[in-house]
């Protein structure tokens, strides 16, 4: 029998991605973690689950949202089966291809660890045997997934969320718990689940979402229409600060430290977002002023400071810090007043180099100290107390707090007339002019409340790590915090944090490890494969504004009021054929 | 004294001179259509009267101040609004944003207010929201009611044109510029927003210059009528007058064959 169109596909596509993930050498890398001790290690994991989602599409074939989707397990199985198989022969083809020859000097991860891991330490012989039995396998149950039931789909999909969430998360989960005789029963001595929590996790989770199929839709729609419902959401909100006025009295230094990389990015992501999200400035060189933020309260507050050093309060030097960012947001909007798109991008990209290499020229070192950068920068000194890196449990609160102040002004900018008049100039800059914005005023305020925002971030950075080089302000840090932004949602507050949750919390910011720490060798690779999917499949973001978002589906929205103008017609027609 | 006097308007682009010398004045109250065949400048005209281009030389004294090579914005400001001849609203803006944001130039409220939600914000921000519904509600209830929080671009086309008039109006505008106000619009409509010209006047008080290819419009709402070719002002005068004019059948009006028709 000749192979359905999608599994050949979809099977030589995983195969491609298989051989791909064993030549950058993440299955080595990843083998090192115990997801499930001593069954399942994330290497293994990197290498069936793409493998499952492939056969899940292939089973899945056309889309057509016309027809009801057929699913039917056997005939679901056996397509995704034979797309791992085909993934399997692509796989193998891959080693045999590979194995003759010594490609160390070109992928130095083309290697004996590799082969390892895909033949199953079972010789490349009966191990290619092997792979493709179990991708097959592995691309059946993807494909089965496919084929099984809503509600035993979302069971499945479930548990394995849960069991991969609970085992990735072990760090933090078991710095929540704290005794360690309750960690001991979830995990394992050297990482990873115990077999049987795992089991009781997944289980747990397929009968919670079993049990209460549908019921969360239901809630949701309850807490935003009803009386007691919109009582219930303000007490959830409530509960949710709560938490996290908490959480990092809960967790352990690690974790704190993470989290306050975090607030930094999401303090750093709500800036850029007012000039990239509401205004629609494409800034690339926003980390200038995270520079001067930093730089700023390090020359004000450091006794090592080259020339200047006023050594004044970390709370003192605040104002003139914001002064400084609002100047420098003026300096770098006044010229690129003019300019659009493309443009205002590259120029900026440029400032924002200009900067950092200005700190490091002769000219400035005698200020900011060039390469050596400036050192023994105190904390934020506070009465008796002096909060710095040192002390994350208390740092992360310094952080919150600027966090707050700046979700707080970016929710107010965003619904005022400042608010709408970005809103205008980010859809048609001259119509925006044309009736009465002036857009160079409203330009400028963006930048420079983007600049300060990023400044706050700048100063408490500084203050965290007692030290400022200027490779903390390169190009990627203004790269990154754009993809954070893009990724979490143009435009909205909570689209940022998420993003920032997510990117550098999980998978590490540009000079920090995230929790998974096995990503950080690809975490680059990996923000540039989100970034692709997110521009195809969900431009808006994770969590978008509501204007953004129809702003990227204008095309279909239009669609949907033509139909509903068709009948809105024949209504208005009649009405006024009636009066 | 005129609303709006100009004199010896110039403005080339390269080779093409799109107005060449034009004077034009209307006094406050008026509604003077400028008609002409395509390419005649009336929209190039609109828009160095708006700003969006300076001219190369002539004078613009709008309300007693030269206006000539202003910004955008600040003539605005001053009291002249405009649509434009392909639509351009802010399509993912509500409705009711869209006519609030119109507004700009009328307020005043910046950062520091929003921020901390001073008393004079909150009651501009209120203001704001109640001159848009009201001015929304001229246009009865096209524009209203569930409308108001519906994104622009659902709108009909007809209604994309009223909203921006809406829009325009909200700048509180002593003279309004309006580019083609009733293309591709049908019949009964056409004759809808004809009325609703004369109300802009007479309910209102603004004074109307609207570029108009409807000839039936063009003698319903104008009391007097200017007629561009090449950039030049060939014709003025009321309807009557302008029709007749043999320059004017020459260039644009063309001979009726048969039938007289309007």
């Amino acid at each position: 029998m000749r192979p359905d169109r999608y599994s050949r596909k979809w099977g030589v596509v995983a195969g491609i991605v298989v051989a791909f993930i064993g030549a950058i050498g993440m299955l080595d890398s990843f083998n090192n973690r115990m997801m499930i001790s001593p069954i399942l290690s994330l290497g293994y994991i990197a290498l069936f689950l793409p493998i499952a989602v492939f056969g899940y599409l292939a089973a899945r074939g056309e889309v057509n949202i016309l027809e009801e989707p057929r699913r039917n397990v056997a005939e679901g199985a056996a397509k995704g089966g034979t797309a791992g198989f085909i993934a399997g022969l692509v796989a193998v083809a891959f080693m045999v291809v590979t194995n003759p020859y010594n490609l160390n000097e070109f992928f130095p991860n083309i290697n004996s660890a590799m082969y390892e891991i895909m033949t199953f330490a079972l010789g490349l012989g009966i191990g290619s045997v092997v792979l493709i039995a179990a991708l097959a396998g592995v691309g059946a149950l993807g494909g089965a997934l496919y084929g099984v039931g809503d509600q035993m789909r979302g069971g499945i999909l479930r548990a394995v969320g849960w069991i991969l969430g609970m085992a990735l998360f072990e760090l933090v989960i078991s710095d929540i718990i704290d005794v360690r005789e309750i960690v001991r029963l979830i995990y394992a001595r050297g990482g990873g689940l115990q077999v049987w929590s795992a089991l009781v996790i997944g289980g747990l989770a397929w009968w919670l979402s079993v049990r209460y199929k549908g019921k969360s839709a239901q809630f949701s729609e309850m807490a935003k229409t009803s009386e007691a419902g919109s009582r219930l959401r303000y007490s959830l909100i409530g509960l949710g600060i709560l938490l996290l006025v908490f959480l990092p009295m809960l967790v352990g230094g690690i974790v704190n430290e993470l989290l306050i990389n975090v607030a930094l990015f999401i303090l750093m992501g709500l800036g850029l977002n007012i000039v990239v999200g509401l205004a629609g400035l494409l800034d690339l060189g926003y980390v200038a002023f995270f520079a001067v933020g930093a730089y700023g309260m390090a020359v004000l507050t450091s006794p090592l400071s080259p020339t200047l050093a006023p050594m004044l309060n970390w709370w003192v030097a605040l104002p003139i810090v914001m002064i400084l960012a609002t100047i420098a947001g003026i300096l770098v909007g006044t010229p690129v007043i003019r300019m659009r798109g493309d443009y205002l991008a590259i120029v900026t990209l440029g400032f924002g180099e200009i900067v950092r290499i200005l700190l490091l020229s002769d000219w400035l070192t005698p200020f900011f100290g060039g390469a050596q950068g400036i050192t023994r920068i105190p904390g934020v000194v506070t009465g008796p107390v002096s909060i710095s890196g040192t002390s994350p449990e208390l740092f992360i609160y310094m952080t919150m707090i600027f966090v707050a102040i700046a979700a707080y002004i970016s929710y107010r900018a965003q619904n005022s007339r400042v608010g709408r008049a970005w809103a205008a100039m980010r859809e048609d800059e001259d119509v925006a002019e044309a009736i009465g914005i002036s857009t160079v005023q409203a330009k400028l305020l963006a930048f420079v409340l983007g600049a300060v925002i990023a400044s706050f971030a700048g100063a408490l950075f500084s203050a965290k790590v007692g030290t400022v080089f200027t490779n903390s302000f390169d190009v990627l840090v203004s790269i990154i915090i754009l993809v954070v932004v893009i990724v979490g949602g143009m435009g909205s507050i909570r689209g940022v944090a998420f993003g920032a949750l997510m990117l550098i919390g999980v998978l590490g910011g540009p000079k920090s490890q995230g929790l998974l720490t096995e990503f950080s060798e690809f975490k680059l690779l990996i923000y540039g494969g989100i970034l692709v999917y997110m521009m195809l499949r969900r431009p808006e973001g994770l969590l978008p504004s509501v204007r953004r978002s129809r702003e990227l589906h204008a095309e279909e929205a239009e669609q949907d009021a033509w139909l509903d103008r068709t009948g809105e017609f024949v209504a208005e027609d009649a009405e006024e054929a009636t009066t | 004294m005129p609303l709006l006097d100009i004199q010896g308007l110039q403005k080339q682009f390269g080779g093409v001179k799109a107005l060449d010398g034009i004077d034009f004045h209307i006094d406050e109250g008026e509604i003077v259509s400028v008609i002409g065949p395509n390419g005649a400048g009336k929209t190039s005209f609109f828009n160095v009267i708006s700003g969006m281009f300076s001219p190369d030389s002539g004078t613009i004294v709008f309300d007693g101040d030269h206006v000539a090579g202003h910004l955008p914005n600040e003539i605005t400001k001053r009291g002249i609004a405009r649509t434009f001849q392909n639509v351009r609203l802010f399509p993912n803006l509500t409705v009711l944003e869209n006519v609030m944001v119109g507004q700009h130039c009328r307020t005043k409220q910046g950062l520091f207010g929003t921020i901390f939600q001073t008393k004079a914000e909150k009651a501009e921000e209120e203001m704001i929201e109640t001159i848009s519904k009201e001015i929304l509600s001229f246009f009865g209830t096209r524009l209203s009611g569930y409308r108001h929080d519906q994104p622009a671009f659902v709108l009909s086309y007809a209604n994309r044109r009223r909203l921006e008039i809406a829009r325009a109006m909200a700048t509180m505008p002593k003279l309004l510029l309006l580019d083609e106000p009733t293309a591709g619009m049908n019949p009964k409509e056409t004759i809808e927003l004809t009325q609703l010209i004369g109300k802009l006047r007479s309910e209102r008080g603004i004074t109307v210059v609207l570029i108009e290819h409807d000839m039936k419009v063009v003698r319903d709402v104008s009391d007097r009528v200017v007629v561009l070719d090449h950039g030049v002002k060939i014709a003025e005068g009321d309807y009557e007058a302008v029709s007749t004019n043999e320059d004017v059948i020459e260039a644009y009006l063309g001979r009726p064959t048969g039938d007289t028709d309007d």
